[in-house]
């Protein structure tokens, strides 16, 4: 039997049966039939509709919110405000997708003194209809003094710019500033002495980026139903990526024992870190709880999604980078300043440790600051943090690769990172797949072919993502016909009911179809953590490996007293149980172990050595000379999944990631007035990628084998969106000679590099010299 | 004011009481509870609700309740046979696993089954454009696209022209 911390043995060399297969999902018929239930489909009789009154400012003091007029329209339930709020203390927890004060969490949800960007909740309301809420809406007053807004790191760090967080004061590597700013923190990782290293340098680049804010794009709004019984008992649907996640936010917030709530999974629309943190459930408690126990149901609409969730951190940037004649990184320097929101939390602890992963450097510093502004409070996004500051990376590493006349893949095999070497944090690689990666694209057709057309250019580009472990706890039952049902509570976003049953399968030789998983409740295991890191598969799977080994131990036992003989007598065949004398098929031997008691298993895991995941991207691109327009010709990702426990979810990962690494690199931004004032908050003029903006996504998975997992894999969600806007500036430059400095590179922008370039004149989209 | 609206649901008559402010999109989801038919965006630009009116394509939170009186609706509940056996779209989707989340399916199988219904032998152009309208932030659209060309080779024997 294994231990959670180490497994007893390494499979991957060993022929497996299910892992590697590519059966239907165990819930595909109710996702192409229309009877999956997803967050908004949960109806509950006699539900009570709700709806949340947002700032239109995105700076303001409450001077006075008045929802007497509100709760006297006929209808309505109740009214809420801040002050329904249990007062919130200062006290730093793990909370959601990250470590903060309560407090900021608690005026995340429910505005407290001041709104703090456009979007931010101030009040909600719950009525007999939709209708009538939304009404009620109108007539909340509230009485705001307008303050001046603060929009980018750049002027949030300006002397003499206005305080948005109250008393905020840095803590700067390990140190609290003595006075406030709207710097919420700055952390730094070095090695080696850095001006020693670019002095070695034939050749530095120093370029300065800007990204800007995207949101995680899930299709499915945010949604929830929740009841609060009068003895303070409550249940609430939630579609969420980790229901335990949930129930300790509101827990917290709300100041309710864990054991009163119970959080049921619905479906969920996707998520992508962003259906982490809690919008609407502590909200619905407190609404149910006021209007007398009923349920009520709140339901976001696609404005309140952008103006009010996720986004992910804009971010303003600084890498510098020296190689010598052969081509060796001789130093490397980033400074990353990443837009948090209106609260502390932006990506950019993570976002460090991503900066220069893919290479081998002796001598690096990277310096991230968490930085305010008067946009909506940062949420995850897949490998949080990690493409903005590849972005700039990769696209000095082409620079650098370009000035040696190097081949940009060479470039990167000769400064690849492999077993042993150092991440930016300086913690060493275990096993790691970059090279196969990056050599695996050199060998592609796509990569070796020659480039056709005109005003067309070829990008590459790699990412590292550390992956994650974490808690999942889940029990078997072996039913007496050979059946297992499997109970999780891992929220399956992209088909990992699939790929934790099939470990499962394959550890207690059976088939996949013998297999029944369910995604339980609060109630029914014990926790699990969130579905993000790319942990789900790795974890949950780990967990689905080891019951699997504990049900065979436990019907060898039986079998062995039934037949009695020993244990040790008696050796798996074929998916059954054999002694000397006898044997019986899987089936069989479930009869006589559940014979005379029921037969359940329960595991709880929570496996450290994750394994980082890797990528390498090729892609063309063509450039309109007139338009500015950059169309995806052709477009190839390699990934390390260390093992492929269902190859066709793991590309649709890896497709997935690339689209939205398009959508970041070439469209998605959020548009803002000097007011604070979202100007493109829907999806007409939130431009997400359509099935015309993309080719096929060519892919190709490298498998090197995770020790730290019984078959070997690897987490896959993430590490895939890193690369792509990278690899299309490097195409971009290649098409048109121009080297883009800020996504996205949007028809506009591109268009006004080409028009400067022509003119003589700096675009605005251009790349700063640093 | 509220009217009786009557119209034909997946084969069966209908007669739903409604209000003239609201959608088709609501009095599927809310009144009727049919929920496979989702709501992304409300203002058309998701294709999650995407349905059939009278064999044609359109977003159902464009589309008025009333403004379907004597009409006939195909959602996601309706493309399976009563039997249960899946159409050949729903079969490909899950052969081809393309669907992730799954909360953009019923919009793209609605789409997919206009496209094949006017065009049965569509090329990979004409498949993108015409699924242009429906946003999947999950797939990268790869699968999806194999999955209805998969379907219109299968039932389609002739060569698409390109
Ligand atoms: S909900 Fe109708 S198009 Fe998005
Ligand atoms: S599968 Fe999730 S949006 Fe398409």
């Amino acid at each position: 039997m294994s231990s959670t911390s180490s497994p007893s043995s390494v499979l991957v060399e060993t022929p497996l049966r299910v892992v590697g297969t590519r059966p239907v999902r165990p819930d595909g018929i109710e996702k192409v039939n229309g009877r999956a239930l997803y967050g908004a489909d949960v109806q509950l009789p006699g539900a009570l509709q709700g709806r949340v009154l947002r700032s239109p400012h995105a700076h303001a003091r409450i001077r006075r919110i008045d929802t007497s007029a509100a709760a006297a329209l006929p209808g309505v339930r109740a009214v809420i405000t801040a002050r329904d709020l249990p007062p919130a203390p200062d006290r730093v927890e793990e909370m959601g997708d990250r470590t903060t004060s309560l407090r900021y969490v608690t005026d995340n949800l429910l505005a407290s003194e001041k709104v703090l960007y456009q979007g931010h909740a101030v009040a909600a309301v719950a009525a007999t209809s939709d209708a009538i809420a939304e009404a009620a809406l109108a007539l909340i007053q509230v009485d705001y003094e307008l303050l001046p807004v603060v929009m980018t790191a750049g002027a949030a760090l300006a002397p003499g710019a206005p305080q948005i967080l109250p008393g905020l004061r840095a803590e700067r590597m390990g140190q609290r500033d003595p006075q406030p700013s709207n710097l919420a923190s700055m952390v730094r990782h070095e090695r080696g002495d850095l001006e020693a290293g670019f002095r070695r340098a034939k050749v530095v680049i120093d370029r300065r980026f800007r990204t800007e804010t995207v949101h995680q794009g899930y299709i499915e709004p945010h949604a929830t139903t929740a009841i609060c019984q009068p003895d303070g008992q409550v249940t609430i649907w939630a579609t969420t990526q980790g229901i335990f996640s949930v129930r300790s936010q509101i827990a917290a917030v709300l100041q309710i024992p864990l054991a009163h709530i119970k959080v049921i999974p619905t479906e969920i629309g996707g998520g992508f870190g962003g259906k982490i943190t809690v919008y609407l459930e502590p909200l619905a408690v407190v609404l149910s709880r006021k209007a007398g126990s009923l349920p009520v149901r709140l339901v976001m609409s696609r404005t309140e999604v952008l103006t009010s969730t996720g986004p992910t951190a804009g971010s303003d940037i600084r890498i510098r980078m020296g190689a010598d004649a052969s081509g060796k990184l001789t130093a490397a320097h980033a400074e990353l300043y990443y837009e948090a929101g209106a609260f502390p939390g932006s990506p950019v602890g993570a976002a460090l440790v991503v900066s220069f992963a893919p290479y081998a450097c002796a001598t690096m510093r990277v310096d991230g600051y968490d930085v305010i502004v008067n946009r909506p409070r940062s949420a995850a996004y897949r490998a949080p943090g990690g493409t903005n500051v590849a972005f700039g990376v990769e696209s000095v590493v082409d620079e650098l690769a370009a000035a040696l006349s190097i081949d940009p893949i060479e470039f990167r095999l000769r400064n690849g990172v492999k077993e042993g070497d150092l991440r930016p944090n300086n913690e060493p690689y275990a096993r790691i797949g970059h090279l196969e990666c990056l050599r695996a694209l050199q060998q592609t057709e796509h990569y070796r072919s020659p480039l056709t057309g005109r005003n067309r250019g070829r990008g590459v580009a790699c990412g590292a993502w550390g992956n994650w472990g974490g808690q999942s706890s889940a029990t078997a039952a072996l039913n007496a016909d050979g059946s297992v049902s499997l109970n999780t509570a891992s929220t399956d976003i992209g088909g990992s009911r699939a790929s934790i049953a099939m470990q499962l399968a394959e550890s207690l030789g059976i088939s996949y179809e013998q297999v029944k998983p369910r995604i339980g409740d609060t109630d029914s295991v014990s926790h699990n953590d969130v579905t993000g890191g790319s942990r789900t598969t790795f974890a949950t799977g780990w967990a689905a490996y080891e019951l699997g080994q504990k049900i065979a131990a436990e019907m060898t036992a039986r079998l062995a007293a039934a037949w009695k003989i020993s244990a040790e007598a008696i050796t798996r065949k074929s998916g059954g149980f054999a002694s000397g004398t006898q044997a019986v098929d899987f089936a069989e031997a479930a009869r006589i172990a559940c014979d005379d008691e029921p037969l359940m298993v329960s595991v709880t895991v929570n496996p450290k050595l994750y394994g980082a995941g890797f990528s390498a991207q090729c892609v063309d691109v063509e450039v309109d000379p007139d338009t500015g327009k950059v169309t995806i010709v052709r477009y190839t990702i390699v990934q390390d999944a260390g093992r492929a426990v269902h190859p066709s979810y793991v590309e649709g990962q890896m497709q997935g990631g690339v689209a939205q690494g398009v959508g970041w690199a070439l469209n998605e931004e959020y548009v803002y007035n000097e007011r604070g004032e979202l100007l493109n908050g829907s999806f007409l003029d939130y431009r997400m990628p359509t099935a015309c903006d993309l080719p096929m996504i060519e892919t190709v998975i490298v498998e090197v084998a995770n020790p730290g997992h019984p078959y070997g894999v690897r987490g896959v969600g993430e590490v895939n969106i890193i690369p792509p806007a990278g690899a299309i500036a490097n195409a971009i430059h290649q098409a048109t000679g121009l080297r883009m400095g800020a996504l996205p590179m949007s028809p506009p922008r591109v268009l006004s590099a080409l028009l400067a370039r022509k003119n003589g004149s700096k675009g605005c989209g251009a790349v700063s010299q640093g | 004011m509220k009217s009786v609206v009557e119209f034909t649901l997946n084969g069966e008559g209908r007669a739903v009481l409604c209000e003239p402010r609201q959608t088709l999109l609501e009095i599927l989801r809310e009144e009727i509870r049919l929920t496979g038919t989702k709501e992304g965006c409300s203002n058309g630009n998701c294709g999650a609700c995407n349905v059939l009116l009278d064999g044609v394509l359109v977003n159902s939170c464009l589309i008025l309740a009333v403004e379907v009186q004597g009409r006939s609706i195909v959602t996601v509940e309706g493309l399976a046979r009563p039997d249960g056996t899946l159409h050949p779209l729903q079969q490909a989707f899950l052969d081809h696993a393309a669907l992730q989340c799954g909360v953009c399916t019923p919009g793209f199988l609605l789409s997919a089954k206009a496209l094949l219904d006017e065009k049965p032998n569509p090329t990979e152009t004409e498949v993108r454009y015409w699924l242009a309208g429906n946003l999947c932030r999950c797939t990268g659209y790869d699968k999806i696209v194999r999955a209805v060309l998969d379907v219109a080779r299968s039932s389609a024997p002739s060569t698409p022209t390109r």
